[in-house]
This record gives structure tokens, C-alpha cells and sequence, in this order.
């Protein structure tokens, strides 16, 4: 188990070095097989980080891919934006699909609404032309017609709003929450915010025509900087702003939610597919209103996990403080856990702040006695 | 005019000297047309209006659709020497011109202040509107508001450029903070203005049509489209100050340092929106209400059949324009409102489908066992209920909030209000132009024109707004100048689309020329026994001054 251990330590190392893969690994273990008594703390800490960090370099091969921009997923063409086609664009959440068919079923009914109305039309216009009918008949009540077609309608739309609640209802009813992501709006670019990952925090710029191009993405819709979430996972999205109403969306999740200065808004997905999903900015901000795109990444919980890595590793957060700030807290002191998550659900976004605050230490114990004293804090 | 007393009645005040005399003695030309207190000649002013607005407002959207015609900015960039981020802000002008000029300075003017003067003291046998002065007075006031809103595209917007480009719902922040220039302040004075305008007008509409019916009239004898002119006066008079408070906030929150709408000082973004769609909601119907009456009549005049379910029909309008008050937030289902609130608002939505449906119905089936004819106000009216089923079904997707988070802001959403508003409103706004056409010149109109216009104006603009479903789907937003590659197709054409429609607009043009200059000249009633209301009783054109002595109605 400790050389294997040692081996995988010493990869993480490599590719981090060099991107060298896993025969650099092979190359250095007799060095680091060496140092082992000195090293073995540190690297256990980081041994199931490096062996995703060796899948993922194989999957990339020697390519160059800065992973702070995202996993690199290539966006396919026929799935998370628009097709050009008349369809609603592919889901990839269950609450997508079934809005989507929802939608589909309402378009039927509509269809057959709007056809036997033009069948009425049609038929009163060639039956009862002047030629065909020259004597008007001067019938202007039929109380029981009137009485249908104030009935029926009124039976269909019940029809409909049956399924259409059940969905809404669905929609404010999300599972407890994997990743949790802030999206903060700004004119016009959107800043992303991983508050349960440490707070490290990035901005999302359109990409230029020229540099969609030559990523092979497309144009309008690429940012340099992707959101990344794991597949599988519950998502909820914080959604603010700092300056004027932006909307964050993604057509392919069924999602969109106004960014109000001042306020925090939630919505969440569940995306079952891996690849890139784009969306614009869905409210009027000013002049660059269009060239706001959202894209997010959806791959693998391991790339998650190694990009999560590599973003707090350029914030500078050790994840090690993050896993022990949770864990004896839940474990040592259960009202000032339940104390903290009553304080993030009535102040929205505040959990950031606590955690951010938590985190800045580098020792476990004076965290878990800051999370402690912040718990009874707000419990008195 | 100073020297009449305020003791005399309303009528003799407003006809000044003249109404011993002739009755067709007419002020010269200053005084006629811009003293005028004479409900047929304002009527004429506000129509001559409106329609510069919509030649005005529509150009306008002749360069948005230029610039959609294909990705990339290739059309406004001409207008700021190339500069991309100043084509970006002049596209958002653009739009909120667009929007305020369509609904403030044509469909309004049109429906209410064209036809509503024009038609309903005929209709009710009055000799004019109950308040003449408190008329003109409205139609003075929306010129200058209309002059503001040019001028607002001309004055500093945000930080480097110039006019409002907030969209015509003026969202703050970005109508606050996002634009210190003086634009906006323009635009919330034109609001003012034309709000105050309608609020008078319909002060004026309600006390006529309550206090000047002819003898025998009860309101259950009335006209439908006076039926229509009266529910949309009580929306005018009951939301339009709500409105008016909204930018009332916004202008000071703007100049005197409130912050209403400003969430650094306690207040609330999303207020203004709730103030803004409790009047806009209503503003929806007042524009397609009058629409409603005018293609009551017309299909009632070309079935020569009475109105089928008078009072169903009566009583729908009634109830759309309750309604109208309770469903404005399902314009912002994206907000972030709790779920119950977005349960309430799917429901009374969807209920609005109703007592429409009942007058899509009742149409149909005055039509049903008519005799019908085919003359170009009825070819539009027929058009109108194609297009406002159309519009209306997509509609009742729409109003469902779990469905909406997907189109809500998207092109499906204007697909949707241009097939009631740009095609149900403006089809209404022809159908009633070619029927009272010759009452209000005396001269007839050629069909052959008037059908030319009716059919390449119908195919238009289904090419240009039905593809905009498409697109909606395909999940393109509103208010963007350039587009993802893939909405290319359908983007094009709506740009065709736009073409065959002002194409269209040729032979409407001529036939107003044709009429003037080689029209025959229109009898009493060109209709036939269809036509049974009073306005067709009189010549035509009607006496500067009708109904000297009441008609009885039966």
C-alpha cells in the first residue's frame, strides 16, 4: 500500500511538473521510494487526488489544457446549444425532459385547438358566402353552445394545469444540494463563486470570434473560463448581481433565473450528460446584453474533483483545512453545524462568508472552534 | 374663447358661435385643426398621427431586421463610423423605441384616440365627446410626448452614448444607475405625457359614453366596439396611474436621490417590475380591446347578421379587462418569486383563455349561417382571428410558469405578443381603416388595392413572425443585435418576411392617394344591410356637427 502510495504521489508530482504522464511517474519512483519516511504524511493527503490527476492526464494525452479554464470537453454540436433547427434544444435533466414533453403534449393540444378553429372558419367561409347562402338567418343566441364552449375550454385548461403544477412544484423542490455555484452578474461578464469549495471565485469572458474558432466552439456562446459541475450531481445556483438585471440560463437544463442587484435567487440542476451547455444572458444589461454567454462544463465527479483541485490551488486554499473544518464540526459540536446552516439559509450567500472565513486558517483545531463559536454566536 | 362662461353647457361651449348656424360651417384651417375641439376632426389628427409613428416605428424595425438579416454587425455599425459597442447600445435604443413608439404612438393612438373620437359619439348618437376641449387637449399632449422620445435618442444615454436603451418596460437598475444621462429622463417625461394624455382620454370616453347615449340607448343596446372603447377607458383610467407612479420612482430615484428601486438604500429592483406589469398587463389589453369591437362590427356588417351572443361578447370584454388587473407577474415568472405566488399566476392566466375564447367562438359563429362577402375589411378581420388563435394559443403555453422558464425572454415570447399585437391589433387597425374609410372621407377606396395589401401584408408577416417560434425554441434571446451562427436560417427569414410585408404597405399607401384623387364617391351606408349601426344613418362624410337632434332608438 505505501509504495503504491509513493508512486502516485510522485505522479501527481510529474504531471504537475511537466505534464509528463504516467511513464514519468515510472521514471521517478526509485527517487521517491527513497524518501519515503520523510514524505508519508503529505502524501497520503494527496493520494486519491493524484491517481484522478493520472486519469485525466491519460485522457488527455500530451495535449497542453490549461484545467483552470475547465476539463476541456469539446462542445458537441447537436447537444447544449442552439441546432437551427425548430426544436426545443436536447435536455439533459430529468425536469428538462419532462417540462420539455409537457411542452410537446401542450403544443398537440394547442395544434388541434387552432386546427378546429380554422376548420370552423374555413367552413363558415365556403358554406355561408353570399353565393352559397344569399338569406342570413338572423339567429344571434343558443344558449347551450355558449354554454359549451365556456365549459370545454374551461375543461381543458384544468386538464392542463394539473401536470403544469405538478412541474412547477417539482422545480422548487430540489434534492439536497452536491455542488453549490454563485453566479454574480456583472455588465457584462458573469463572475462564478464555488462557496462549499473553499470560495474561489473566477470570471467568464466571451471569447472572441477568432478564439471560439480556433477552440472550436461556438461563436457568441464560448467563455474563457467554464463553470465546471460534476454529472450526476444536484447543483444549486446562487444567482446576484452588482450592478443592473442580468438572467443566468441554460436552455438544455430548462433553467433560468433573473440576477437582482441585492438579492439572491436559487434555482438547480441535475445534468445526466457530460459536455459543454451554453447559454446568454436572458434580461436587457446595455450595450453587451448579447455577449454574455454562460458555459457549463459537465464531466466526471474525478475531473471535477481535479479541477476543484487545481482552481483552489491557484486560490490558494489547501483542501486539507476545508475536509477538517467540516468533519469535526458535525462530529464535536451538532448544534453549531445545524446553527451555521440556519445562518446560510436565512442569509442566502452568507455560507461563503463562513466558510471563506474558516478556511483562512491554516490549523483544523482553530477552525473547529471558530465554526463552534460562530454557531453559538447566532444560536444566542 | 376666454369669454364663454363656464355656466354654459359643454356642447355650446364647445362649438363656440357656431352651433346656431350651419351646420357645416367649419373654422378655417388654424383654428380647425389645431384649436380643434370637433371629436371627428381630432379623430382624423390622432389617425394621421398614428400613422406617422408606425411609419416612424416601423423603419425602425426595417434596420433591426437589416442587422438580424445575418450574424455579425453589418448594418448599425454604419450609423457610428464602424464603432461595434456603439451599434451594440444604438441596437438597445432602437428596440426601446420600437416598443414605445408601436404601443404608445400608433396602436394606442389608432385604436382609441383615431377610431374611439372618430366612431363612438356616431355609434351612441352624439353630437360630440362629453369634455371637446379636455380631447384636444389630449391629443396636444402626445405630440410633445412623442417629440420627447426622439429627442431621447439624441441626448447622452449611458457613459458614451446617447439615448434610452432600456427596453420600453425602463428596468432599473440598468434605467437608474446604468444610464446617467439625461435619455431617460426624456423618455419617463414622453411616458408622462402620453399617459396623461390617455388618462384624460378616457375620462372623456367614460363620461360620454355613460351621460350621451341617444334616447333608447341602454348600455345593453350599445355597439360592441363603443362596448370595447368603454372597458378600455376604465383599464386606461385604472392603470395608467400606477404607471405613472413606477416612473414617477424612477425619476426620482434618477435626479433626488431615493432609492425606490435601488437595492443599496432598502429598496427593490423587482418593485418597479411589479408596478410596471400591474399597468403593462392591462396596457396589453387596451390595445387589443378596441380590436375586438372593431372586428365585431365588421364581421357582423359583412355576415349581414347581428352580432351572435351580444352579450356574451359584451361581457367577455368585461371580464378580460378584470382579469388584465390580477395576472401581470406572469410577465415575471424569472424573478425569483415563490412557487405559490407562480401557482396563482399559471392559474388566472390560463383563465384569460376563456372569455377569449368565447369571442374567437362567438365571431365564428356570427359568421355561421351569414351571407358573407368578401370586401377588404372583412378579409382582415378574418386575418385577425387567424392571427390573434395564433397568438392567443401560444399564449396559453406561455402562461403555464414551470414551461415559461425555458421561453420566458426568449424569441418564442416575441413571436407570441407580435402575432397579437403586431398582426391581431394592427390587422383590427386595417379592418377598421377600410370600414369606416369611406364614412370618414366620403370617397371609396379600391378593393383591388385593398386586397393587394391584405394578402402580401398577410403572408409578410407570417414569414416574418412565425419563424420567430423556431428560433424561441431553439432557445434565442430577445434584445440581442448578433446571434450564434446556428439561429442564422431563421433569422433570415424574418428579414424576407419584413420585406414582403413593407411591400405590402405599397398599395395601402396608394389606395389613401387612389381614394383622394379618383375614389367614387362613398353612399350613406356602402355596406349594405349588414351595416346597422347609427354612424352608417348619416352622410358621408357625417355634418361637422351630427346629431342636432337625437335619433330615438328603438
Amino acid at each position: 500500500m505505501g509504495r503504491f502510495t509513493h508512486i502516485a504521489a510522485a505522479a501527481a508530482l510529474a504531471i504537475a511538473v511537466s505534464c509528463g504522464g504516467v511513464a514519468a511517474a515510472q521514471e521517478l519512483e526509485p527517487v521517491t521510494a527513497g524518501t519515503a519516511p520523510d514524505s508519508a504524511i503529505s502524501a497520503e493527503t494527496t493520494a486519491d487526488e493524484s491517481a484522478v490527476a493520472m486519469d485525466a492526464a491519460e485522457e488527455m494525452g500530451a495535449e497542453e489544457v490549461n484545467v483552470l479554464a475547465g476539463m476541456g470537453t469539446k462542445a458537441d454540436a447537436a447537444m447544449g446549444q442552439p441546432l437551427g433547427g425548430m426544436d426545443i434544444q436536447p435536455q439533459v435533466t430529468s425536469l428538462g425532459e419532462r417540462a420539455n414533453n409537457f411542452n410537446t403534449l401542450l403544443l398537440i393540444i394547442m395544434t388541434v385547438v387552432t386546427i378546429f378553429v380554422f376548420a370552423l372558419l374555413i367552413w363558415a367561409i365556403i358554406r355561408f358566402r353570399r353565393k352559397a347562402n344569399p338569406v342570413p338567418s338572423k339567429t344571434t343566441h343558443n344558449v347551450a353552445i355558449e354554454i359549451l364552449w365556456t365549459v370545454v375550454p374551461v375543461l381543458i385548461l384544468v386538464g392542463i394545469a394539473v401536470p403544469s403544477f405538478g412541474l412547477l412544484n417539482d422545480q422548487y423542490d430540489p434534492p439536497e444540494a452536491d455542488v453549490t455555484v454563485k453566479a454574480i452578474g456583472h455588465q457584462w461578464y458573469w463572475e462564478y463563486e464555488y462557496p462549499d469549495e473553499g470560495g474561489f471565485s473566477f470570471d467568464a469572458i466571451m471569447l472572441s470570434n477568432e478564439e471560439a474558432a480556433a477552440a472550436n466552439e461556438p461563436k457568441l456562446l464560448a467563455t474563457d473560463n467554464r463553470v465546471v459541475v460534476p454529472v450526476g450531481a444536484t447543483v444549486k445556483v446562487l444567482v446576484t448581481s452588482v450592478d443592473v438585471l442580468h438572467s443566468w440560463a441554460i436552455p438544455a437544463f430548462w433553467i433560468k433565473m433573473d440576477a437582482v442587484p441585492g438579492k439572491i435567487n436559487e434555482t438547480w440542476f441535475n445534468a445526466e450528460k457530460t459536455g459543454v451547455f451554453y447559454g446568454q444572458c436572458s434580461e436587457l444589461c446595455g450595450t453587451k446584453h448579447g455577449f454574455m454567454p454562460i458555459a457549463v462544463e459537465v464531466v466526471e465527479q474525478a475531473q471535477y474533483d481535479q479541477w476543484v483541485a487545481a482552481r483552489q490551488a491557484d486560490a490558494g486554499i489547501d483542501p486539507a483545512d476545508l475536509i477538517e473544518a467540516d468533519a469535526p464540526a458535525v462530529a464535536t459540536a451538532d448544534a453549531a453545524d445545524v446553527a451555521v446552516d440556519t445562518v446560510a439559509a436565512n442569509a442566502g450567500g452568507e455560507m461563503s462568508d463562513l466558510v471563506e472565513a474558516s478556511t483562512a486558517s491554516p490549523d483544523g483545531t482553530v477552525i473547529e472552534q471558530s465554526a463552534a463559536d460562530s454557531g453559538v454566536a447566532t444560536t444566542e | 374663447m376666454a369669454t364663454n362662461a363656464p355656466t354654459t353647457s359643454e356642447f355650446t361651449d364647445a362649438h363656440g358661435d357656431d352651433h346656431a348656424h350651419d351646420a357645416d360651417h367649419k373654422p378655417a384651417f388654424f383654428a380647425r385643426w389645431f384649436l380643434s375641439t370637433n371629436h371627428k376632426d381630432i379623430g382624423t389628427l390622432y389617425l394621421i398621427f398614428a400613422l406617422t409613428a408606425g411609419i416612424i416605428g416601423g423603419a425602425i424595425s426595417g434596420i433591426m431586421r437589416a442587422e438580424l438579416a445575418a450574424p455579425g454587425m453589418s448594418v448599425i455599425t454604419a450609423f457610428t463610423d464602424g464603432n461595434i459597442d456603439a451599434a451594440y447600445h444604438m441596437w438597445n435604443v432602437f428596440i426601446t423605441a420600437h416598443g414605445l413608439i408601436m404601443v404608445f404612438f400608433m396602436v394606442m393612438p389608432a385604436m382609441i384616440g383615431g377610431f374611439g373620437n372618430w366612431i363612438v359619439p356616431l355609434m351612441i348618437g352624439a353630437p360630440d365627446m362629453a369634455f371637446p376641449r379636455m380631447n384636444n387637449v389630449s391629443f396636444w399632449l402626445i405630440v410633445p410626448a412623442f417629440l420627447l422620445l426622439l429627442a431621447s435618442m439624441f441626448v447622452p444615454g449611458p457613459a458614451g452614448y446617447d439615448g434610452a436603451g432600456t427596453g420600453w418596460t425602463v428596468y432599473p437598475t440598468l434605467s437608474t444607475a446604468g444610464h446617467p444621462g439625461p435619455a431617460v429622463d426624456l423618455a419617463i417625461l414622453s411616458l408622462h405625457l402620453a399617459g396623461a394624455s390617455s388618462i384624460l382620454g378616457a375620462i372623456n370616453f367614460i363620461t360620454t359614453i355613460f351621460n350621451m347615449r341617444a334616447p333608447g340607448m341602454t348600455m345593453h343596446k350599445m355597439p360592441l366596439f363603443v362596448w370595447a372603447v368603454l372597458v378600455t377607458a376604465w383599464l386606461l383610467l385604472l392603470s395608467l396611474p400606477v404607471l405613472a407612479g413606477a416612473i414617477t420612482m424612477l425619476l426620482t430615484d434618477r435626479n433626488f436621490g431615493t432609492t425606490f428601486f435601488d437595492p443599496a438604500g432598502g429598496g427593490d429592483p423587482v418593485l418597479y417590475q411589479h408596478l410596471f406589469w400591474f399597468f403593462g398587463h392591462p396596457e396589453v389589453y387596451i390595445m387589443i380591446l378596441p380590436g375586438f369591437g372593431i372586428i365585431s362590427q365588421v364581421i357582423a356588417t359583412f355576415s349581414r347578421k347581428p352580432a351572435f351572443g351580444y352579450l356574451g361578447m359584451a361581457y367577455a370584454m368585461v371580464a378580460i379587462g378584470f382579469i388584465g388587473f390580477i395576472v401581470w407577474a406572469h410577465h415575471m415568472y424569472t424573478v425569483g418569486m415563490d412557487v405559490n405566488v407562480k401557482l396563482y399566476f399559471t392559474a388566472a392566466t390560463m383563465i384569460i383563455a376563456v372569455p377569449t375564447g368565447v369571442k374567437i367562438f362567438s365571431w365564428i359563429a356570427t359568421m355561421w349561417g351569414g351571407s358573407l362577402s368578401f370586401e377588404t375589411p372583412m378579409l382582415w378581420a378574418i386575418g385577425f382571428i387567424v392571427m390573434f388563435t395564433l397568438g392567443g394559443v401560444t399564449g396559453v403555453i406561455l402562461s403555464n410558469a414551470g414551461v415559461d422558464t425555458y421561453f420566458h425572454d426568449t424569441y418564442y415570447v416575441v413571436a407570441h405578443f407580435h402575432y397579437v399585437l403586431s398582426l391581431g391589433a394592427v390587422f383590427a387597425i386595417f379592418a377598421g381603416w377600410y370600414y369606416w374609410w369611406p364614412k370618414m372621407t366620403g370617397k371609396m377606396y379600391s378593393e383591388l388595392l385593398g386586397k393587394l395589401h391584405f394578402w402580401i401584408f398577410f403572408v409578410g408577416v407570417n414569414v416574418l413572425f412565425f419563424p420567430m417560434h423556431f428560433l424561441g425554441q431553439d432557445g434565442m434571446p430577445r434584445r440581442i443585435p448578433d446571434y450564434p451562427d446556428m439561429y442564422a436560417e431563421y433569422n433570415a427569414w424574418a428579414t424576407y418576411g419584413y420585406g414582403i410585408m413593407v411591400i405590402g404597405l405599397i398599395p395601402f399607401f396608394l389606395n389613401i392617394i387612389y381614394s383622394f384623387a379618383a375614389g367614387k364617391k362613398a353612399a350613406d351606408n356602402p355596406w349594405g344591410e349588414g351595416a346597422t349601426t347609427l354612424e352608417w344613418t348619416l352622410t358621408s362624410p357625417p355634418p361637422f356637427h351630427q346629431f342636432e337632434t337625437l335619433p330615438e332608438i328603438k
